[in-house]
């Protein structure tokens, strides 16, 4: 007998394991990977119909994957994530897998490539449950821009999930995996991580490989895990970085051995608290909660000084003009020409105009526009131009504030997860959502989103922490030791 | 005004294949000729994630093509995308140096023509960019066929330093030698390799303002751009002289037609939204990478040109049609690594061998023989084996017939006879014969000396060594 037969009764709550939890006991083998991919399987079956975090559920290939990663288990030789099942962001190239970017122009796209962190992660035995739910093409800070249907939020069905990762934050807040990828240009990973109660990380710029990441705004993307504790986040992250050959902005520095940071020891670290992000019109809950998980912090022996980001006001106006100057070129390749979506048409402009018109959101089509216009002569100096100029006063800001600190600490939203619809007809109100991650994305910083509390009506809140480039190991080691503290414990989803 | 009162001023832009196993900016195949779409892969299909990497060996043959035409190497430079939807540009954009080109200044000196002074062609920029694929129409279909997108182009932009057509062909003739030196381009304008944008205007003569300029695209030939600047420089003339304006066109070479005509404004009238490439960190050139490049530079045209004309005492005019014939100066420097006099070998290739060529209509090395071959019918000539008229015949034979020196000269008993000892024994029976003649002769007639040589040559069928008949003659008639 299979000593996984004793924790038969439990494998209903396989899935609500920790990869730390779980790679443990896959490794004593009381479980199968097959038996953990079931539960996030059936968890998934059972919650989808009301979440939709996921465009495409791969069933049999997670399965198959299980079955690889509990042979590789049986010879013991597995690395920390086999047998793990995951949630990718459908914004990922998987090979023979569906990738749409929840965007009708990729509806039918099936990449003949990996990403190269799908492949790392292949080759680490992980296990893909599917590809979740996003903002198409990543523009949208509430997952409410997928052509595939929002995503809903675990802790309030009413609720968004924030975006544009929200598909891969919800899933692993509803138990459907163990960890996700999602990717942060300017908020996607931190926003949606904080909306739903979980840890995410959006690592320094060049960190993670981009390559077979659909690109959005290339000099501000990057990938990132979503996990239930900052350990499973970092042994996700340490997964995925590192060199790639295939992506020349990826820097070439080693990946440091994440877990051996998170020493739960923040005695003397000095936590610079940024009086630009405290700012009028801020939740009460939201202030209350950050403040409260800085104090806990000092208590375990951190120092927090006050620093300033005078340039912080900028942020939003410059990161709508460079992701959207970006994401203009970025875009062009979807003209029906080679793949996805193709109008019937009588000559090219035709093709184009049709294809584009019918295969891109709303969304999408404003930040095209926008991003167009930025770049047209006549208008690159007064647009383009001066938000490269605002984005480096931003980096230098960051620099002179990191003198004064080891790693940063604010809100990483100015609310808690708002209702769905509430934000759809007033673009501005939206982008004001991510008015405090996105000076992290123009710097090239390391940031994280830490659950820190929840509202009066249950809605999670998040911290966020920030480091100096490559500074990842500083804020794992904060955000590792404020969780550990245990004086806050992170609701687990009323589903 | 009449024609005269008016100068040209043209500027060329000279995009090159380069000549690489792989693409600009991924693994695939860089050469021409395979079926469509086979030399693909999802970057330069342009599909959704993908991303650019340099070819450092493209960045390598651009550094050396910039030393050879004295540029500047800019420490640092970038990439932009230049974007314009066409179905061939799979991503929307090309991905181009635009503002921080990694060669600035420099020129190009023109070898100098009969009666003229060398002159230089001052560059403005080299750059690197990506190919686009081709469209392919049929009749109620278009396709494409991407095996050449992302295939690396240098573009190398000169400043408008050009003063005729003939000058304008005369650089382009010696930047395609410089290519070809350094191994940036194969050189085949005909298949390509080589494009060319022409910018063109006029002003009378003595002023030094610059005029409206039109600039005329995708010429692929020495000659077509001859023929365009020709025609386009006596266009703006008569423009000018009916006391019209030139607007700034862009115009298309017609070559059944040999005339330029404007493009619709809708083809070119692009706003192209230049911002820089993300995805490609700056180009960084270190000094010991330049340093390492310069100390490995091939011989180029010019030095070669000093070179003839140092060493083997060739005339400029020779060293002129020599080299200005790729295949001509290759056939010339293969004879003369066959071991041969370089004077005598010049003089073959630029007689002998160009007239064989030019007659047959073929190319070059289909018309001649090897050049082993022609080295060894002229090593024969210096070593006396055969005389120089035997050598021009066994030559032609040669082109006929295919076969080796050695054979062709046995075949035809074109070997000249050297033996003294049967020499010596016609100028006896010669002289025996000619008694009264030789009487004369000694007698003080001197100017029958001739005579005796000849009647010696007759009587040995002119196969016998000249040098040899005079020594011994001059023995036998002193008596």
């Amino acid at each position: 007998m299979r000593p996984s037969a004793v924790f038969t009764q439990m494998t209903s709550e396989l899935n609500r394991l920790t990869i730390a939890e779980a790679s443990a006991r896959l490794r004593r083998r009381e479980i199968s990977s097959r038996e953990l991919t079931r539960a996030c399987l059936d968890r998934v079956a059972a919650v989808e119909p009301r979440l939709n975090a996921f465009i495409t559920v791969t069933a049999d290939e997670a399965l198959q994957q299980a079955e690889l990663a509990d042979r590789r288990l049986d010879q013991g030789d597995a690395p920390a994530l086999c047998g793990i099942p995951l949630a990718i962001k459908d914004i990922y190239c998987t090979r023979g897998v569906r990738t749409t970017c929840a965007s009708k122009i990729l509806d039918n796209f099936v990449p003949p490539f990996d990403a190269t962190t799908i492949a790392r992660l292949r080759a680490a035995g992980a296990v893909f449950v599917g590809k979740a739910n996003l903002d198409e093409f990543a523009m949208g800070s509430s997952t409410e821009n997928s052509a595939y249907g929002a995503t809903r939020n675990p802790h309030g069905l009413e609720r968004v999930a924030g975006g544009s990762s929200g598909g891969s934050a919800a899933a692993v807040a509803a138990d459907e995996c163990l960890a996700a990828l999602g990717t942060d240009t300017g908020g996607s990973i931190r926003l949606p991580a904080a909306y739903c109660g979980v840890v995410g990380i959006k690592p320094t710029y060049s960190r993670v490989s981009r390559f077979g990441v659909i690109a959005y705004a290339s000099s501000l993307d990057q990938v990132g895990p979503f996990a239930r504790t900052v350990r499973d986040a970092a042994t996700v992250l340490e997964a995925v970085a590192g060199p790639d050959p295939l992506d020349a902005t990826c820097s070439g520095r080693p990946v440091p051995d994440y877990a051996r940071a998170l020493s739960g020891e923040v005695r003397g670290m000095r936590i610079g608290v940024p009086k630009e992000f405290f700012v009028e019109g801020m939740d009460a809950a939201v202030d209350s909660g950050v403040r409260g998980a800085i104090a806990g912090l000092e208590e375990l022996g951190a120092e927090s000084v006050e620093i300033s980001l005078p340039h912080t006001d900028y942020a939003v106006a410059a990161y709508y003009l460079i992701a959207t100057a970006e994401a203009s070129a970025n875009l062009a390749r979807y003209d029906g020409v080679r793949y996805g979506l193709r109008a019937a048409a009588d000559n090219n402009i035709e093709l184009y105009n049709r294809t584009r018109a019918q295969g891109f959101g709303a969304e999408v089509k404003r930040r095209i526009m926008l991003g167009t216009f930025a770049l047209s002569a006549g208008y690159y100096d007064a647009y383009y131009l001066k938000a490269q100029k605002v984005r480096t006063l931003i980096r230098r800001d960051f620099e002179l504030a990191f003198e004064k600190c080891d790693i940063i600490a604010a809100p990483v939203a100015p609310s808690t997860a708002f209702r769905l619809g509430e934000k759809t007809d007033d673009p501005i109100k939206m982008y004001l959502s991510d008015i405090f991650t996105i000076s992290v994305n123009l710097a090239g910083l390391p940031g994280m989103s830490v659950p820190c509390g929840i509202d009066p009506e249950g809605m999670p809140i998040g911290l966020q922490l920030i480091g100096p480039p490559f500074g990842e190991e500083a804020i794992l080691r904060a955000g590792d030791a404020w969780e550990r503290s245990g004086k806050f414990a992170p609701p687990r989803s009323r589903l | 005004m009449n024609s005269d009162s008016y100068e040209a001023v043209i500027g060329l832009e000279v995009h090159a294949h380069m000549l690489t196993r792989s693409k600009l900016f991924c693994g695939c195949a860089a050469d021409f000729g395979a079926a469509p779409n086979h030399n693909v892969c999802p970057i330069c299909m342009g599909m959704p994630g993908v991303l650019p990497v340099l070819n450092r060996h493209v960045l390598e043959l651009a550094i050396r093509t910039g030393l050879a035409a004295h540029s500047r190497i800019e420490p640092h430079s970038t990439f932009a995308r230049k974007s314009y939807f066409y179905p061939d540009l799979p991503k929307g954009y090309q991905i181009s140096q635009y503002d921080q080109p990694l060669c600035r200044g420099g020129y190009v000196e023109l070898p100098p023509r009969e009666g003229s002074e060398p002159r230089r062609i001052r560059l403005v920029r080299i750059h690197l960019e990506e190919d686009a694929g081709k469209n392919i129409h049929s009749e109620n279909a278009s396709l494409v066929d991407f095996n050449r997108s992302g295939v690396p182009l240098m573009e190398i932009v000169s400043e408008p330093d050009i003063r005729s057509p003939e000058e304008a062909v005369d650089y382009l003739r010696e930047l395609r030698g410089i290519l070809v030196a350094v191994g940036a381009s194969d050189g085949k304008m005909e298949e390509g390799s080589l494009r060319c944008d022409v910018n063109v205007s006029v002003r009378p003569r003595g002023t030094s303002e610059l005029g409206v300029k039109t600039e005329i695209k995708n010429l692929n030939s020495f000659r077509f751009v001859e023929k365009a600047i020709v025609y386009e420089v006596k266009r703006q003339i008569e423009e000018l002289s009916a006391g019209r304006r030139i607007p700034q066109e862009t115009h298309l070479w017609d070559p059944e037609r040999e005339v330029t005509r404007p493009m619709r404004s809708k083809e070119f009238a692009n706003d192209y939204r230049y911002f820089p490439e993300p995805d490609l960190p700056p180009v960084l050139v270190a000094p010991d990478l330049v340093e390492s490049i310069a100390a490995a530079m091939p011989e180029l045209p010019a030095q070669k040109r000093e070179k003839y004309g140092r060493d083997f005492g060739l005339s400029s005019y020779e060293v002129g049609v020599l080299l200005g014939r790729d295949d001509l100066g290759d056939y010339f420097a293969a004879v003369l690594a066959a071991g041969v006099n370089a004077k005598a070998a010049a003089n073959w290739v630029m007689t002998e061998v160009l007239r064989a060529a030019n007659e047959s209509g073929k190319p070059l090395a289909q018309a001649v023989p090897p050049p082993q071959q022609t080295g060894e019918l002229l090593r024969m000539v210096e070593q006396s084996r055969i005389s120089l008229n035997a050598a021009k015949n066994a030559f032609a034979a040669m082109c006929r017939s295919g076969n080796t020196a050695e054979a062709t000269v046995l075949e035809l008993g074109l070997a000249q006879v050297s033996d003294e000892a049967a020499i010596a024994e016609v100028c006896d029976r010669v002289l025996a014969a000619e008694g009264a003649k030789l009487a004369e002769y000694r007698a003080g007639r001197d100017k029958l000396y001739g005579f005796f040589v000849g009647a010696v040559m007759k009587a040995m069928g002119a196969k016998a060594n000249p040098k040899v008949v005079n020594e011994v003659l001059r023995r036998k008639l002193a008596g």
